[in-house]
């Protein structure tokens, strides 16, 4: 075979009539029979790729190949996917029978073909018996897997599912999530399914494909998106995670929380400012005593020896550190704690043991759980600003006043980089309160403060380090002290 | 005290004065077209006068006239505005707001103004007055009750069940066949209802736009009611158009899905 891919996608954007990307360069590769999951938050681009793959979007560059045939313009009936839609979708002037024959039917297929298909479609969807139901009269998952009989009758080679279970409860959607795997594996068709649920991802892909902001941020299975995240998206999104500020001293050694750890990751450079991310069940937990241990000096000779009887935790050179445990909820199969450094450091630990609020406790890590992830942007943000006539410099959308010192060495009208520490943005609760406002974005818990980011109402992004709490989507006023407005040579220039 | 509070407060209570007003001016009038249409002029029981209306042939004619002007009427209104509507429900559509608005303004002033302003129109054009204004005053006057029913179960219509049939191999012909036409019928239904029925027994219209030179039903019965001594013959007229009016309605309610339909 010439081609291995059922379904390429190159570099694909999707600008919408508002300028904002749906979708922003994204590639894709899709292997005959895979299972591949769209993984993303609301309006991250996910129905929008899956859409321009059925053919009900166009992508405004780049191109989409089906069997190595390019279909990037094929309007969706001529294209030999079928879609499964969130919201069922059936037609509700036909009954079951003549929903799942639609497509047979226009093909001019035999009746008495159209009949032994449909039959066999409903009995793959387990609806058999159904056939001159109305569909109103269906539940949801009923409707549901007449909605997938409907798509598989036609024998696509590949099957796209639009947040198919996303209306079904918690119940139904684990038994039809063991459904799909099965019909998967007897279709032997190409699937490509959207959700927003990671758990779904998880658990039905062969690859998991995680998408924010109309980019992909990570491809993989899903053993691999769990474990080795590539970017503090993905650590945060799927599952729980301690994320740190770090440094990488050198390959495989790597500090943060003021020690240093043994880590495997390679090749970041020496002395590089990193992301760290733990599972929250990668960290090992034990009980303390001494009134010193959370002293300066540390631990004393007494909580090695509590270590010592510990068979839970690994032997061995592990770097460890201390804390006391702030809260502990049972959540099932494990607990989890909340564990507070002296130092100010924030850790979600599960564990099988309680460990009661109050506890002091050691921690320590094994250097393969420690993942460490390439930091995005690091201490100041970075704009590209000019110096106004009237002594002001202008960035993002707005002027900032300067003093003269600030400006010094710069003309009017000349062009420079501004560069503004995380730390010293300050964001107020009332938008007018603000030289320009925004709302927040994304939250990063970075163990001792938050990493915001916000959007101001013209579309920039902001970095923000900050102790005080917001939430998603929150309006902000946004305030920049002139003296923390640096100004320098735009680079390159 | 508290039990003349409780009855004011009670919703039944304030249906009273509906219920009055419709007993009044809606049960009793049909009860006395129905008293009037078995009696003769002294008040006695007769079937006379359903007798000379099947033996009338000019009754009949101009009923089977009308019925036949109303059919038609119904037609065009669907024909013009079944495209409107669609078009005006578009996605891609920018300005549906701006059409809905042009074509509910002309019924901002009564039909009867509007329509002495159609046979100053025809005049000035130099055109006859006759079958042909008729239709087109007709369907003038009316075309709105057709395109806002079926405008809103096309606005209302779910997309993703367009964008299914188009999954499943249907080109925007046989989807606007076969699924988005069957999807409208609510909404075609409530306006045939509201198209035919009352231009079945339109009178004014016709009289203004043909210089009375054609007699619909409507015309028919307003004159045997205005003359006191066929008053009874006339009663039976009006009690026909009554039960074809019934029939029609009954044609729009036959599925449950009206409700999705209708004018708002």
């Amino acid at each position: 075979m010439k081609n291995e891919f059922i379904i390429e996608v190159n570099h694909v954007s999707k600008q919408f009539e508002d300028g904002k990307y749906a979708l922003d360069d994204v590639s894709l590769q899709v292997k005959k029979g895979e299972f591949v999951t769209i993984l993303g938050p609301s309006g991250c681009g996910k129905t929008t790729l899956l859409r321009c793959i059925a053919g009900f979007q166009v992508a405004s560059s780049g191109d989409i190949l089906l069997k190595g045939e390019d279909v990037t313009k094929t309007p969706p009936y001529r294209r030999p996917v079928n879609t499964v839609f969130q919201k069922y979708a059936l037609f509700p002037h036909l009954n079951v029978f003549n929903n799942v024959a639609f497509g047979l039917k226009l093909k001019k297929e035999a009746p008495d073909v159209i009949k032994k298909k449909v039959r066999r479609a409903l009995k793959m969807a387990n609806m058999t018996g159904y056939e001159e139901r109305k569909v109103d009269t269906l539940s949801g998952g009923q409707q549901q897997r007449v909605a997938i009989a409907r798509a598989i009758v036609n024998e696509p080679e590949v099957l796209l599912l639009d947040e198919p279970l996303s209306a079904l409860d918690l119940k139904m959607r684990h038994d039809m999530q063991i459904e799909l795997k099965e019909l998967h594996e007897k279709l032997g068709i190409t699937f490509i399914y959207v959700t927003h649920d990671q758990e779904e991802a998880l658990t039905l892909s062969d690859r998991v494909v995680v998408m924010n902001e109309g980019r992909i941020k990570q491809i993989g299975t899903p053993t691999d998106i769990y474990n080795e995240p590539q970017n503090c998206f993905v650590a945060d999104f799927i599952g729980e995670s301690n994320i740190l500020s770090g440094r990488m001293i050198r390959d495989k050694r790597v500090e943060f929380i003021g020690q240093q750890f043994d880590c495997i990751d390679t090749g970041f450079g020496e002395d590089v400012p990193v992301d760290v991310v733990i599972r929250p069940e990668d960290i090992y937990l034990w009980k303390v005593q001494g009134d010193n241990v959370l002293s300066d000096k540390g631990p004393d000779a007494a909580s090695q020896a509590d270590l010592d009887k510990e068979d839970r935790v690994p032997k061995g050179k592990f770097t460890k550190w201390y804390g006391t445990v702030q809260s502990c909820i049972f959540k099932g199969v494990h607990y989890e704690m909340r564990v507070l450094t002296p130092d100010g450091f924030e850790f979600l630990i599960q564990d099988y043991h309680e460990f009661l609020p109050g506890t002091e406790v050691g921690m320590l890590v094994k250097p393969e759980d420690i993942q460490i992830v390439k930091k995005e942007h690091y201490l100041y943000n970075y704009f590209e600003g000019e110096v106004t006539k009237n002594g002001k410099v202008r960035f993002i959308d707005a002027e900032w006043e300067v003093t003269e010192q600030q400006l010094a060495g710069f003309e009017p009208g000349e062009r420079v980089q501004v560069r503004v520490p995380f730390r010293n943005i300050d964001l107020q609760d009332y938008e007018e309160e603000g030289t320009l406002s925004g709302e927040v974005h994304f939250i990063l818990y970075k163990g001792n403060h938050y990493h915001l980011t916000i959007r101001t109402d013209e579309g920039h992004d902001l970095y923000v380090d900050t102790n005080d709490v917001w939430d998603d989507g929150d309006r902000v006023g946004i305030v920049i002290k002139p003296e923390d407005i640096l100004i320098g040579k735009l680079p390159n220039d | 005290m508290s039990k003349i509070l409780q009855i004011a407060s009670s919703r039944r209570t304030w249906a009273w004065p509906y219920v009055l007003f419709m007993l009044l001016f809606v049960v009793l009038p049909l009860l006395l077209v129905g008293v009037y249409a078995f009696t003769d002029i002294e008040g006695h029981f007769t079937l006379r006068n359903f007798a000379k209306f099947f033996t009338h042939s000019e009754a009949i004619q101009t009923f089977l006239y009308s019925l036949m002007i109303a059919v038609f009427n119904t037609a065009i209104c669907l024909l013009i505005g079944y495209p409107a509507a669609y078009f005006m429900a578009a996605e891609d559509f920018k300005t549906p707001k701006v059409m809905a608005m042009l074509f509910i303004l002309p019924m901002w002033i009564n039909f009867l103004l509007r329509t002495v302003a159609t046979v100053e129109l025809f005049n000035i054009f130099g055109l006859p007055l006759g079958e042909g204004a008729l239709l087109f005053g007709l369907c003038y006057d009316y075309l709105p009750f057709m395109i806002y029913p079926i405008y809103n179960t096309l606005q209302k219509m779910d997309t993703s069940l367009v964008e299914a049939a188009q999954d499943l191999g249907a080109n925007r012909w046989v989807c606007f066949w076969k699924v988005i036409v069957p999807l409208s019928m609510p909404g075609v239904y409530s306006g045939i209802v509201m198209v035919f029925m009352p231009t079945v027994s339109t009178f004014a219209i016709a009289e203004l736009l043909t210089h009375n030179n054609i007699k619909l039903f409507g015309s028919l019965i307003q004159d045997y009611i205005t003359t006191t001594d066929l008053l009874n013959y006339g009663a039976v007229l009006s009690l026909v158009l009554l039960i074809i009016i019934g029939l029609t309605s009954f044609f729009g309610d036959n599925s449950s899905e009206t409700e999705k339909g209708g004018m708002i």
